[in-house]
């Protein structure tokens, strides 16, 4: 089988010894679910020689709970399982529980987590593959080389962003909270990705993602979630999408959608703000995804084709729409 | 009694708690770990292999290279062209060019990443086409002509004439793509060498006899010093019928050092093995008479073989030979060109050859069908060849329960009055088909039996059977039990199968072109009829006493044998054997597909698969059969393809971008038995492992025609595939209303 490279794993037992090991070890990742990472070790896409296990900030980071502003605040360390199966989460945001539900298969969901899918690194089918692979391809701008298998003559790594958890999230306006020896900080999820695949988070090297917040108002937003996939369990998004309503009566009061699996950042289609007042109705959901068809473009970057990816595109978004505004 | 119950697997529990030995289990003292280093190049001359710096590495216990084992093999005598490591130049990215075996495995690897190999890059071809215009790039030196594998002409009655008098003519272009086996247990080997020199060598093969005449000749080691034993085997689909590399890697590191090695081969590897379905393109012109009757068939096949023969010899008779059946011919003929190009090697996959000109056959069959307003099961019904009959090209068929099995999945799937009628978006599609149950002639030529089983019967009552077939699922070693149950009348628990060990076991060819049930069923019988017998005339009030006083009698321990003689059928012309068995498998299937017409995203809603498998030796083990098969038809019409970029690098060998269907993927599935009982079988069975596959996929095509009016005649049937045809429907549509 293929074989793991030698690595030092640590294993704090607080969020403040995790921060602190990161800042200790320079080039150490972070061990959460390991659903991702142990792969992508076995592939040798990291020269990292120390793991920072977080099992043991369970019980600092594996909550689901509303603090007295009625906003929801999810732990990190909370499986992408229980968040599915959360009553909680089900009633209120039913979207996110939807997106947790069609991540890879139960066992999968079971060890991923929330924080391990949001910093989850981004995917292209031309790294996502052993050394062996990359090296008769001629490696690439994320590992090893220095060309683009995507885009020719490209410069900027476009691997892309594919946790499902991101578009619902940023479609629900939520904001995440981030701890370093130096303290905390919280900022927008929005202003939480970049648009490089080499590294699409701002997270500095000894940072770590603890907690979602979602606003107390999103659990009153419609809501829907939309994965395109090649096969119904085990498989990452050849396109996922979010969208969230705000209504008043029948008319629009705001909309977010956001699309993913494209690029290395999560797409918030901007412009949307003309179509407040509007009914939410089928022509709504069709301009929607037209709006969306215009602003996304798939690469090769996912081995699925580009060109149908892109044309069905308004076709899920529609979908996803007239279901949220059907509630 | 015994035959035709629904007895358990008899290492269903073993396989299922984990307790079964795989090849991978087999640890044993002071063993060695070897990794195989790969080519990235799809064709390159390999100037030199530089090991120091590896060897140097502690750890590192021994190097090989292909130099050592220079001699070239294959299971087809006629096309030995492979070497278990590269000896002069490397013919597909993945090909195997040097070993090392090392204490561990991450030392292995390690070692792998500090050889340095001189390569001389050398042109390649990708494509049959390419192959063809492009002789001069000589891909195999195998290859008399140009990159030639294998070229078939075979012409039976006036086919030109009979088309150009037809009433209905249909001339398309099919494709089908090239997909894998997917076995869950990857190839794994071990081999030991024991203090009198003697080699045996564990393998996750469904070839142990194979494997044993070719690591004899390749190690230059006599026959009788080494002893390949199978042990549980988890998948093998025909992806384990060759030798491989690390069979003699292991044999050779084994000898160089005097420790156990072993190979357990990465999920990569496996799709570097490959030897999976061959990619073909088939210009199809079917021609029907004014009474829908099949007036002529005639297939232009290119086969893309990859850089080794495999089994391809015979891919490119199969490709023609199969198809003669369940439908009457009048006139035939095929052209196949088996094509070396710079891929992994193409070869025997679930349905060998014929799974993909059936595909192009069954859809071409509903298009003609259609241009007479004919509904696609009475097409077939009215060609039906009858039962006791010889084909256009002189295939013996014996019994035949096809018409039966179309009845019945016509009338579950409510066809009469569903079909053409379930609207937009949802559709109904028929497919027939026949398979071989072993072919007549062995693979190399001999007189001997092809399958041999010897029973011994101990004191106690404990009945042991040592059988030499393979065991890779289908069951073999649990109907060996029924079979001397419902011979013996003993308890089918107290029957111990020793199988496929080449020390212990009569020989048996191997798990391929289901011959294993036929053959080792006959074998086994006759073994246990000769036994039966004295215990009959011994007497007794119980099975162990009646062994008792057997054995008295006899003045010696009991035991017999039993042998499956192969038969003298087929045509009277070159190649009139290949395909020619002792009995044929006949399959219907109907598949109820949904249709989005907005996204070309489509689903196999459910399909109902009647066999005839002449008799269900153990119905519950057939119906897995019929089911398996099913799920892998459908899932090579789905999403299965091996696809490779314009340096012949595949994309994504691994299970998460080679996908295969997950169980929510999977349809509803009917199966249903159809008992012809064939005179030549053993209690009348035929096959069941690999006929039912066959009609799944162009079923599924029919259906989709079915349900929106357009025809896919190229694999896998992508959405976005889908998609296109149905824009271009709607464009026609357009033009229509327009004129």
């Amino acid at each position: 089988m293929m074989t793991l490279p030698d690595l030092t794993v640590l294993r704090p037992a607080s969020v403040a010894e995790a921060v602190e090991a990161l800042r200790a070890n320079p080039g150490a990742r972070v061990l959460a679910g390991g659903t991702d990472i142990v792969p992508n070790l076995k592939y040798g896409m990291y020269d990292t020689q120390h793991l920072v296990a977080l099992r043991g900030l369970s019980s600092e980071l594996r909550y689901v709970r509303e603090d007295r502003s009625g906003d929801l605040r999810l732990g990190a360390m909370c499986s992408i399982d229980e968040l599915g199966r959360s009553e909680v989460v089900k009633s209120r945001l039913p979207a996110l529980a939807d997106a947790c539900r069609q991540i890879a298969g139960p066992q999968l969901r079971r060890m991923g987590t929330l924080g391990g899918n949001l910093c989850l690194d981004t995917r292209c089918v031309y790294v996502n593959q052993s050394h062996f692979w990359r090296s008769a391809l001629g490696y690439c701008l994320k590992k090893d080389g220095t060309v683009c298998h995507v885009v020719a003559g490209g410069k900027r790594c476009v691997a892309a962003a594919s946790n499902d958890t991101a578009p619902v999230l940023l479609a629900l306006d939520a904001g995440v909270k981030i701890v370093s020896p130096r303290g905390e900080r919280t900022m927008p999820l929005r202003d939480f990705y970049v648009a490089d695949g080499l590294h699409n988070t701002v997270l500095a090297p000894d940072e770590l993602l603890t907690e979602v917040r979602i606003p107390a108002a999103a659990a009153t937003r419609r809501q829907a979630f939309a994965k395109l996939r090649m096969r119904a369990a085990i498989d990452f998004p050849a396109l996922n999408l979010a969208v969230a309503l705000e209504l008043d009566g029948n008319l629009v009061r705001s909309v977010s959608l956001a699309v993913s699996a494209l690029a290395a950042r999560p797409a918030l289609i901007k412009g949307l703000e003309d179509l407040r007042g509007r009914p939410a109705d089928a022509r709504f959901a069709e301009e929607l995804g037209r709006r969306a068809h215009k602003q996304c473009k798939p690469l090769t970057n996912i081995g699925v084709d580009p060109g149908w990816r892109r044309d069905i595109l308004p076709v899920l978004v529609r979908r996803a729409v007239l279901r949220a505004i059907a509630g | 009694m015994s035959i035709g119950a629904r007895f358990p697997k008899q290492d269903g529990v073993a396989k299922a708690d984990g307790s079964g030995i795989y090849a991978d289990d087999i640890a044993l003292p002071r063993m060695l770990h070897a990794k195989i280093l790969r080519s990235p190049h799809a064709h390159a001359r390999i100037r030199g292999i530089d090991l120091s710096a590896a060897e140097a590495l502690p750890g590192v216990v021994a190097t090989l290279v292909g130099a050592e084992l220079p001699l070239k093999y294959g299971v087809i005598p006629w096309t030995q062209d492979e070497t278990a490591l590269a000896v002069e130049k490397v013919r597909h990215v993945g090909d195997a060019v040097a070993c090392i075996a090392a204490v561990d495995e991450r030392t292995a690897d390690e070692a792998l990443g500090l050889v340095k190999v001189d390569y001389e890059v050398l042109p390649a071809v990708f494509t049959p086409e390419d192959a063809l215009e492009h002789p001069e790039i000589k891909v195999n030196e195998r290859a008399k002509v140009g990159n030639i594998t294998k070229h078939v002409h075979l012409q039976f009655g006036e086919v030109d004439e009979a088309v150009a008098g037809a009433a209905a003519v249909v001339r398309e272009t099919y494709r089908y793509a090239g997909s894998t086996h997917v076995p869950i247990e990857p190839h794994c080997a071990v081999a030991r060498i024991d203090a009198d020199g003697n080699l045996t060598v564990w393998s996750s093969t469904q070839i142990p006899h194979y494997v044993h005449r070719e690591l004899s000749r390749v190690l230059g080691i006599p026959q009788s010093k080494v002893r390949v034993i199978q042990p549980l085997l988890g998948g093998a689909f025909g992806g384990k019928s060759d030798p491989f590399a690390l069979e003699f890697c292991v044999a050779k590191l084994a000898m160089k050092t005097g420790r156990p090695v072993k190979i357990l081969y990465t999920r990569e590897e496996v799709f570097y093995a490959h030897r999976g379905r061959h990619p073909m393109k088939m210009d199809v012109t079917l021609a029907l008479d004014a009474g829908g009757r099949i007036a002529a068939v005639d297939n232009k096949i290119l086969i893309d073989g990859g850089a080794y023969a495999s089994f391809g010899l015979v891919t490119a008779y199969y490709a023609g030979q199969l198809l003669t059946g369940p439908y009457r011919f009048e006139t035939y003929r095929f052209d196949s060109y088996r094509m070396y190009t710079n891929k992994p090697p193409c070869g025997p996959k679930r349905g060998h050859g014929s799974v993909q000109p059936r595909f192009a056959f069954e859809v071409a069959l509903d298009e003609a069908a259609e241009k007479l307003g004919l509904d696609p099961v009475e097409v077939r019904r009215r060609n039906f060849i009858g039962e006791f009959v010889e084909t256009v090209n002189g295939q013996k068929i014996t019994s035949n329960g096809f018409l039966k099995c179309l009845e019945l999945v016509e009338k579950a799937s409510g066809w009469k009055e569903r079909h053409g009628k379930l609207g937009p978006g949802r559709g109904l599609g028929v497919a027939g088909s026949m398979y071989i149950s072993g072919t007549a002639y062995p693979v190399y030529p001999n007189e001997m039996p092809q399958s041999g089983v010897l029973v011994k019967l101990d004191r106690s009552g404990r009945v042991a059977i040592f059988s030499g077939a393979s065991d890779i699922g289908q069951g073999v070693n649990t109907l060996l039990c029924q079979i001397a149950a419902e011979e013996l009348h003993c308890d089918p628990y107290d029957v111990t199968v020793v199988a496929a060990d080449t020390d212990l076991t009569p020989v048996d060819l191997g798990a391929y072109s289901s011959r294993v049930t036929f053959m080792v069923g006959i074998a086994a019988r006759e073994a246990c009829q000769k036994l039966a017998e004295k215990l009959r005339a011994a007497g007794g009030a119980t099975f162990a006493e009646a062994c008792q006083r057997a054995e008295a009698a006899e003045g010696a321990p009991l035991a017999a044998v039993g042998g499956y003689r192969t038969q003298k059928l087929g045509g009277d012309y070159r190649g009139g054997t290949i395909g020619a068995s002792p009995a044929y498998s006949f399959t219907a299937h109907v598949a109820e597909v949904s249709v989005d017409e907005e996204t070309g995203i489509w689903k196999v809603e459910r399909i109902w698969a009647a066999h005839d498998c002449g008799k269900a030796l153990n119905p519950t083990l057939v119906e897995g059969q019929i089911e398996g098969s099913v799920y892998m038809g459908a899932a090579e019409a789905q999403m299965e393809e091996m696809v490779y970029d314009e340096k012949g690098l595949l994309f994504g060998p691994s299970l998460l971008d080679y996908r295969i269907p997950t169980s929510l993927d999977t349809p509803d599935l009917d199966s249903y038995i159809v008992e012809s009982n064939d005179p030549g079988g053993p209690y009348g069975a035929k096959e069941a492992g690999e006929g039912p596959l066959h009609p799944a996929i162009p079923a599924i095509a029919n259906a989709i025609h079915d349900a929106c009016g357009i025809r896919i005649r190229e694999l896998p049937f992508y959405p976005q595939r889908v998609l296109k045809l149905l824009r271009e429907r709607d464009a026609r549509r357009e033009e229509r209303a327009a004129s």
